[in-house]
């Protein structure tokens, strides 16, 4: 791909030569230091787009009150709810309290959240005008998935540590029993860094299902009936246990690996997480995941279409 | 005077490549099932401008997309600046500025932190950045809207934003599409005098798509499109010249009658244009003059002007520069 770049650029410079025009008087104002077609025109590069779009996702979000709440609120019911509720029926891997074993499946659920509803911001570009400003900015095709994914990404982690750090502080104010979450000061930068990893995976897989997407029903069609399920059965909510076919779709989820990768990172204690795939299977899979979602989104985003132009 | 140094074939070609700003050669486009472009041929010289009018639906907005790089090519050539747009994509978006017809501006940042990024889009940073940023603003009277959100302004102010993002990276061409909608006659008038400027005082040349008559006016040169075809190019007077003297239009009670007696007697065919007859002629006051006196009764109304662009319009495509939006609508 880098490649493709420099001769590209390679190319251009030889335009440059033929399109200098003989040089024109400065425009009577004296400020006019402006020459048409005066073709310093840099090359923006990679990473310049890639911070600049990113950094607008952060700015955005955080203009928007309504989304931040939501992103974090609604997990935060869910473990509060779901924990008080099923307190009693539930018998965890290693004696855990079903608020401890749900801990690290809100975070991924804040993350899924966060990292997937960020990409709605692509239908929302590409109806209000923005996108079109994008496309033909002479920017690498990558750097607006990236910046799209990377801002995704740190927006979920933000929120995530967020919660890893108030939920805990529930059970003061009696919201939640007294529990032992796994989370230390060793393992923190550990936890920050999968939670980034799984994030970029999951931005990177609503990056693909909102780019070819005219409207927003679509995406939350798309949430309900395929994310809110790829959720649900990766072990974040209750086990997979080894019951028939349940079982089996956990295990194909590439979302569980997440999950497990973090139950793994987390916690002390081998027996709450025995049973689980082994870590580096977790970062495996969830590293060729994240590449799968990456390589299809750059290449949608590359294919000149007709439906870029609205 | 000046001594000439021969040219030799490649300077020639080189020459011909800094000549035109736009050059359009045997493009044409297929959505799925509609053809939106047929074999569409001009050249724009450096330092126009020029206008592709039509009705809306015409094709004017796909050649625009097509020319903006937003479109793939898929048919004939398209070289802007010398840069072919199919093979050297980037070269090409380095050197255009681009205004959209609806603004590409994100309402939830303010108008700075809009230009901020468009900077950083084309490789700008820092202070020659902010330089920049600084000047295009105070030309274009958005020095105190900066710290506003662009979501709150009008729609003149958003288009004034817009056209601050596309000339940033000192484009030598600026494509705008329907640059006038939704702006007041003021507004309108404003954003023409700031493109002549430009035009004059940065040699930038300028493509606008319109379909408004008097915005087409103002242009050096127009392209006439009509279902995807070139139907005209000239300046705007060479083409109302190419109509013929005067325009008559008459309105009468039954309009065929009047037709074939108009024929019998005068030997001259009138052309039938939605419910009026319409005479392109010189000395039409003479023809006027007589048609009153010989259909007294069955001219309801009849007027004599100079040919209008829209008049150019009807020569060129037999129908009315409304029906074809109208039916194109249908």
């Amino acid at each position: 791909m880098s490649g493709n770049r420099t001769m590209e650029e390679a190319g251009s410079r030889t335009g440059l030569d033929l399109t200098r025009p003989s040089p024109q008087p400065l425009s009577p104002e004296g400020r006019g230091t402006f020459e048409a077609g005066d073709d310093e025109a840099v090359s923006p590069g990679l990473w310049l787009p890639v911070y600049t779009l990113a950094l607008r996702e952060l700015v955005r979000f955080f203009r928007q009150r309504t989304r931040v709440v939501g992103a974090l609120g609604q997990p935060i019911i869910f473990w509060v709810l779901f924990g008080a509720g099923l307190h009693g029926s539930f018998r965890g891997p290693g004696g855990m309290s079903y608020q401890e074993y749900f801990f690290p499946g809100v975070a991924v659920m804040i993350v899924m959240f966060t990292a997937i509803y960020s990409t709605i911001s692509i239908i929302e570009d590409r109806r209000d005008g923005f996108l079109q400003g994008v496309l033909v900015a002479p920017i690498p095709r990558v750097s607006l998935v990236l910046g799209k994914v990377c801002g995704g990404t740190i927006l979920a982690v933000l929120q995530a540590v967020v919660f890893l750090a108030v939920g805990p502080l529930l059970s003061l104010v009696g919201l939640a029993p007294p529990l032992e979450t796994g989370l230390t000061w060793q393992n923190a930068v550990a936890v920050i860094g999968f939670l980034a990893l799984i994030g970029f995976s999951l931005t990177a897989l609503g990056y693909l299902i909102a780019w070819p997407m005219d409207s927003t029903h679509g995406f939350h069609a798309i949430m309900s009936v395929f994310l809110m399920p790829m959720w649900l059965l990766s072990g974040s909510f209750f086990p997979a246990g080894d019951s028939g076919w349940l079982s089996w779709v956990i295990r194909l989820n590439p979302l569980t690996y997440g999950v497990a990768g973090l139950r793994r990172i987390m916690t002390t204690d081998a027996a709450a997480v025995a049973g689980l795939p082994s870590l580096s299977v977790c970062l495996s899979v969830t590293i060729l995941a994240a590449m799968a979602y990456m390589t299809i989104a750059i290449w949608m985003t590359n294919r000149p279409a007709v439906h870029n132009a609205r | 005077m000046l001594s000439v140094p021969v040219a030799n074939s490649d300077d020639l070609t080189r020459a011909t490549e800094v000549a035109s700003a736009v050059e359009v050669r045997g493009v044409s486009f297929r959505y799925s099932e509609r053809e939106a472009l047929t074999a569409v041929n001009f050249a724009v010289e450096r330092g126009e401008i020029f206008g592709l009018l039509g009705p809306n639906g015409g094709g004017k907005t796909t050649l625009f997309r097509l020319l903006a790089t937003l479109l793939p090519l898929q048919q004939g050539e398209v070289r802007l600046l010398g840069c072919d747009v199919a093979s050297q994509a980037q070269a090409v978006r380095r050197r255009i500025g681009v205004t959209f017809q609806s603004p590409s501006i994100d309402g939830k940042l303010t108008v700075g932190e809009n230009l901020r990024h468009q900077a950083h889009l084309y490789g700008l940073l820092g202070r020659e950045a902010s330089r920049r940023i600084d000047d295009l603003v105070g030309q274009l009277g958005l020095a105190d809207r900066v710290s506003q959100l662009a979501g709150s302004l009008s729609g003149g102010l958003k288009r004034r934003v817009e056209i601050a993002k596309s000339l940033l990276h000192r484009p030598g061409l600026l494509l705008l599409d329907e640059p006038s909608t939704g702006l007041d006659p003021g507004a309108r008038h404003d954003l023409w005098a700031y493109l002549t400027r430009l035009r004059v005082e940065r040699q930038v040349t300028i493509l606008v798509t319109t379909h408004l008559m008097d915005e087409a006016e103002r242009c050096d040169r127009l392209g006439i499109l009509d279902r995807g075809r070139l139907v005209a190019l000239g300046t705007p007077d060479e083409l109302r010249q190419s109509v013929g003297g005067d325009c008559l239009t008459i309105q009468a009670g039954d309009p065929d009658e009047l037709w074939q007696q108009i024929a019998s007697r005068f030997g001259v065919t009138a052309r039938r244009v939605g419910e009026a007859l319409r005479i392109e002629r010189e000395a039409g006051h003479e023809l006027l003059r007589d048609l009153v006196a010989a259909f007294p009764s069955e001219i309801t109304a009849i007027s004599l002007a100079k040919p209008t662009l829209e008049d150019v319009f009807i020569a060129r495509t037999g129908h009315r520069f409304w029906d074809a939006e109208a039916e194109v609508g249908s």
